[in-house]
Parts: structure tokens; sequence; C-alpha cells
């Protein structure tokens, strides 16, 4: 019934398998005093499975982006068409109803629900979509194994390592097959080679298909993706495909393996 | 977004902070459960006076001599001599919301057997065996005057059950004689208890002789100073007193400028304006234990307000992954409304189990009428949604991405 209440838009300006078609956009915030100029006339296109990772500077605008890219901010001036649908114009209640089924989240610092199963996390997105509970219940189980949590679905947060927790919000970024996932320093919080296991997973799923957007700041973490796009004083400056792409699969064995009882909770999972 | 789902959320983060929770459904368990108790004690209290009012007699009314106003004089009762025993006749021959009327002549008097004697604080009070119909008052043991002793009025007595226990003790009252102002009297039947009177006076206290003996042995009038008349119906009262005042304005020959010489009371009325006061009573008992649901009302919003400050990083992610303002404040309403409700239902119970006491240790009478239940369950329903409106639109109106940010 929420799908209704999506404006049908015909398809403006974009090429088969484009993702997203940003032109021109412009944020203004409009803090009283002063205007502050985050975004000034930002173009970029994405195609279906590609992987990008955004960098830059803080204050260069790539957290203004990524809100306007999450549906969670509308720009002040320019569009932004999101697989076929112009989203510069839609109002709050479209907008939460496209970040609910095109768009998967994974933060910084996991953003779980506390006291809530690993299932409950995951199955969360579908609660807001209406999806009845046999089908919620199937689809979370879906993602929980795809990211190689199956077994520890009535885990609470407070129970698993860091990597398990990012795993769930990655399942639960994924449950609702969203158009893009969208990362957000995915590996601020965590180890290195936690850090690599979460590439991992990304560099998997995006072979399966998935377009990925990726805020990072560490360049070996950016590596991992395909292109890379970096932000300073509001503007692209840099766009470019990753030139030695790593590949996590082929890292992880060189890695030490890590002394703490991560590893070994890891381990045991395996 | 289901129902089941939402109720769940709104169950585990209530359970999250149980004290918490606890704590302020005591506000609203206490403010219902002192609505019901005090409702309880008010309807009680009105249903014992409606009670003692029907056992008065039912659909009773009392035409009393006198209350005259002379000539700017007003005299007792006792003094006019107009309301005689063939106004009765007339009016149970003539009035049509009449059914039964029964004659009343009261006199004092000591009253002795053997070596007792007692002066009945209710007097020594002369009519017909319709009395005991008409004031709803049965016969215990032995029978009322017949129609021949009354005829010839005859020295036969009825006693209340207090005479009997002060002057025969034990023993069999029936067919004793016993003397009043000298004359000796024949025992002939018991009335059953009454019990106290609304002002606390012993009922059972009293003597029951012919009018005519009272008339013409005891008092020596040729007047009545009441007569008990019962109206065929409940709504009947109303006409009756009105066809009585006619008929008997009529009888006496009053002029229209003329007030009355007699009163006619209607027991329905008293009964109405007993219970409007104990409706009054209920309101204002009602009235007051409601403020401490207001209170406990605060007490809910006061709660809501800080757990959508300490759940901002919550909502942030709610509304990230797909959750509209409606679905958030939804949730948080319903979790006020499910605090309050729990709480009042509780609170019904303290109410029940309170007034169960008040009953039996303060002997008070209380009575909770299944409507005072439902309507303790929507007003709880409503002191959660009105309560919780506010701190829910708070959590709905907040901008997810500083939600997110918020530590």
């Amino acid at each position: 019934m929420a799908t209704a209440s999506i404006p049908a838009t015909p398809e403006v300006n974009t090429r088969r398998g484009n993702v997203i078609h940003m032109e021109g956009v412009h944020k203004i915030y409009d803090l009283g005093e002063q205007k502050v100029h985050a975004l000034r006339g930002v173009s970029l296109d994405v195609n279906k499975g590609e992987f990008v990772a955004i960098m830059g500077a803080s204050g260069g605008g790539k957290s203004t982006f990524m809100n306007i890219v999450g549906c969670l901010d509308r720009p002040s001036k320019g569009s932004y068409i999101l697989e076929g649908t112009d989203v510069s114009t839609l109002n709050k209640v479209d907008l939460a109803h496209i970040r609910n089924r095109r768009i998967g989240f994974v933060f910084q610092g996991f953003n779980l629900l506390a006291r809530t199963t690993a299932m409950e996390n995951v199955e969360l997105p579908c609660i807001y979509s209406a999806i009845p509970t046999k089908e919620r219940h199937e689809r979370a189980m879906r993602a929980l194994t795809r990211v190689g949590l199956k077994g520890r679905e009535h885990h609470f947060p407070s129970q698993l390592s860091g990597g398990q927790q990012q795993r769930v919000a990655i399942a639960r970024a994924l449950v609702n097959s969203p158009a893009i996932l969208l990362a957000d320093e995915p590996t601020g919080n965590l180890d290195s080679r936690t850090s690599v296991e979460i590439m991992d997973i990304f560099q998997d799923l995006n072979e399966e298909g998935i377009t990925t957007i990726m805020v990072t700041h560490e360049p070996d973490i950016a590596a991992y993706a395909k292109r890379t796009v970096i932000f300073k004083d509001g503007r692209i400056r840099l766009d470019q495909v990753v030139p030695s792409r790593s590949i996590a699969r082929e890292v992880l064995p060189t890695l030490p393996s890590v002394e703490s009882e991560l590893a070994s909770q890891d381990g045991e999972q395996e | 977004m289901d129902f089941v789902a939402i109720l769940r959320i709104a169950l585990r983060a209530l359970a999250r902070n149980k004290l918490r929770s606890g704590l302020t459904m005591l506000g609203i368990i206490i403010g219902v459960g002192a609505v019901i108790a005090m409702v309880g004690v008010g309807q009680g209290a009105n249903q014992q006076v409606q009670s003692q009012i029907a056992n008065m007699g039912t659909n009773l009314l009392v035409v009393q001599a006198g209350s005259a106003n002379m000539g700017g004089v007003r005299t007792g009762s006792s003094a006019v001599k107009t309301l005689i025993v063939d106004d009765m006749n007339a009016i149970t021959r003539e009035c049509t919301a009449v059914k039964e009327a029964a004659p009343g002549v009261q006199t004092r008097g000591q009253i002795i057997y053997q070596n007792q004697n007692w002066a009945p604080s209710g007097g020594i009070t002369g009519t017909t065996s319709e009395y005991f119909d008409v004031r709803s008052w049965p016969i215990k043991e032995g029978e009322s005057f017949d129609k021949s002793e009354v005829d010839r009025a005859a020295n036969v007595a009825v006693l209340g059950t207090t005479v009997v226990d002060v002057m025969f003790g034990g023993e069999d009252p029936l067919g004793k004689t016993i003397r009043i102002k000298n004359l000796p009297f024949k025992v002939i039947g018991v009335t059953v208890s009454k019990g106290q009177s609304s002002f606390g006076q012993d009922q059972d206290d009293i003597v029951f002789v012919p009018y005519t003996t009272v008339q013409k042995k005891l008092a020596g009038i040729t007047w009545l100073q009441t007569i008990h008349v019962q109206a065929i119906s409940q709504e009947a009262t109303a006409l009756a007193q009105q066809q009585i005042e006619t008929l008997l304005r009529e009888r006496h020959r009053l002029r229209q400028d003329e007030d009355n010489d007699f009163m006619v009371r209607n027991l329905a009325d008293v009964a109405q304006l007993a219970e409007e006061s104990g409706r009054v009573m209920t309101l204002l008992l009602g009235s007051i234990a409601s403020v401490s649901l207001i209170v406990g009302g605060i007490g809910i919003m006061n709660i809501m307000l800080v757990s959508v400050t300490e759940r901002t990083r919550e909502i942030g992610i709610r509304m990230a992954i797909g959750a509209t303002e409606s679905d958030v404040q939804r949730q948080f309403l319903i979790e006020a409304v499910v605090l309050s409700l729990i709480g009042g239902i509780l609170g019904i119970m303290a109410g029940l189990a309170s007034s169960g006491i008040i009953s039996k240790v303060l002997r008070w009478p209380t009575s909770i009428s299944p409507v005072a239940i439902v309507v303790a369950v929507f007003f709880s329903i409503g002191v959660g949604i009105f309560f919780g409106f506010y701190p829910a639109r708070k959590a709905a109106r907040l901008d997810p991405i500083e939600a997110l940010r918020y530590e």
C-alpha cells in the first residue's frame, strides 16, 4: 500500500543501468545569520553494479552528499534521480518509503537497537513496509545467512563482536533488496582485520550486483572499491577508477590472526 | 506497519525500564483506584438511602393535618381538627390514582405488663389493618385488627418487636393482656422488625391499636393526624397527590385564596431529593479523585518526554530505515496508552479491593457499577492519548540526520 504513494515519475534522462543521476546539486544551510554552502553544484552518475568510495576532508561536503543520496535530506537546488524517480521533490512520507525500499544504510556506529535480537533488528525495515510476519522471518533469515551469521539470529547486539554487529547492520540494509547500499564509514569502529572482513562482504555483495556507495577517509579501505570520488569545498575534485584494487579475499590470509577473543569468536562461527 | 509489531515494540520499551514504568503506572493506578473507590462509596451510600426510602413503603404519600397558615399563625398538626376518617374514605373512593389508604392517630402513654412498664418512643398509633399493607410492614405473628374490632373500638393491640423484647423478654406475647392508660388490651399480633429509620430512630418501638380506640378511649378526639396513602404505581404518585389535594380542598371547603389545612408529602419526591444529593456527593468524590488521575497523566507525559530524549538515536535509526513520522508518533502514543491502560486495569483492581476494605472495616456500603469500570478503562486510555500526544509528536518531528548524530 505504501508503494502506491511513491509517484510513478517518468524515466528521466537515465541511461540503461543508471542507478543514481545527480545534476547540479546544491545544498545551502540557512543558519539565520550566515548561510553555509555545503554543496556547490555536484553532478554524478552511478551505474548499476558500481562500488564507489567517497573520500575527502571533513567539511568537504561528503556527509551532506550522503544525506542527499540516502534521501535523508533534499537538495536546495538541482535534481537527483534514483532509479528513475526524481526524489528531489518528494515529501517526507515518500522519502521515508524510498529509504525503506530502495536504500540500505550501514553506519559507522552499527546503530543496532539494543536489547533487540539480531533477527528482530534485521526485520525492522520489513515492519515499516508492512510485510507479513512469515515472509519477514524468511527474508531476515536469508539476509543473516548471506552475511555469515546463521545460528546467531537470537543473539543480542551486546553478545556480538563489533564485526558481527556490523554484519547484522549489513543484513538489515539488505533485507528489503534495495537499489543501493549506502555505507557511512563502515569500518570506522573496527580493527584492521575485521575491517577487511567487512570489505570482503561488501565485495561479495557487489559481485552479486549490489550497487554500493561507501564514505571513508582511509585510503586503504577506499582501495577495495572500484571507483573513488573525492570531495573538497562542496565540489567533486577527483573522480577516478581505482588503479590497483585490493581484493579482500586475497588480503585476508596475509593478515596475522588477531590474538583477542574476537578471533576465537569468529572462529567458532565458521 | 502492523499493530502486533508496534505493541511488541512498545511492551519491550516499557520492560526495558521496569522500575520507571512501574512508578509511572502507579500514578494511574492510584488515580483510577481512587476514582473507582470514591464513586463506589458514593453510589453505595445512595443505594442505602434508596432502600431506606423503599423501606418506608412503596409509592407512599402521607397526608398530614395542619401546617395551615391561619391568619398568619401556623399551628401544629394536633391543633387542626379538619382531617377526618370520612376524608380518607373519600380518598380511597374517588381518587383513581390511589390504591389504599390507612388512618393514623397518635397518642403517647405508658404501657404496663405485670411488673414491667414502658413508654414506646414511637408512641401508640391508632390505625386500621390497611396500614400494614401501605407501609409494607407485615405482621410476623398473630394477626392485625379486623373491621369489626375497628368498628367497635376494641381493646386489641399489635406490638413492634422492640416493645415485645422490653416487656416480655422470652415470653410469647400473643393472647397476653397489657395495660395502656389503665385500660386492658389484648395482644393479637407482632409486626416484623423494620429496623432503624433513615434518621436513626427505632421504628419497632411502637404499639398499634384500632384508630377508633385511640379516638374514643385514649385521646378523646374525633379527627385524624395522618392518612397514609399508597398510589397505584411509582408514576402515579404525583397524580395521586394532585387528586388528594383537590379532593380535600373541596371537602374542607377552602376558598381560592385560602391555604391548605393539610399537607401531602410525596415520598417519591423525598427519594428523588435524596438521590439528587447522593449524585452530587458521588460527583464530588469522583472529581476530587480525578485530580490524582490527572497528576498520574502528567507523570506519563514526563516519563515519555524523558524517554523520547533518551531514545533520540533509536528514533533516528528507525527513520533512516524507513519509519515515517506517523509510524514514530504511533509507536510512542501506543507506549503511553499501554502504560496508562495497564495502570488503569491495575487501578480498577486496587479500587475494587479498597472499596471492599472500606465496606468491611468502616461498615460503609459500597457499590461499583460495571459502567464505572468501563468508564475507567476508557478514561485511562484517554489519559494515555492526551498526555502521550505531545511527547509522541516531539519524537515524530525529530530530524533523522540530527537524531542519528545524537550521542
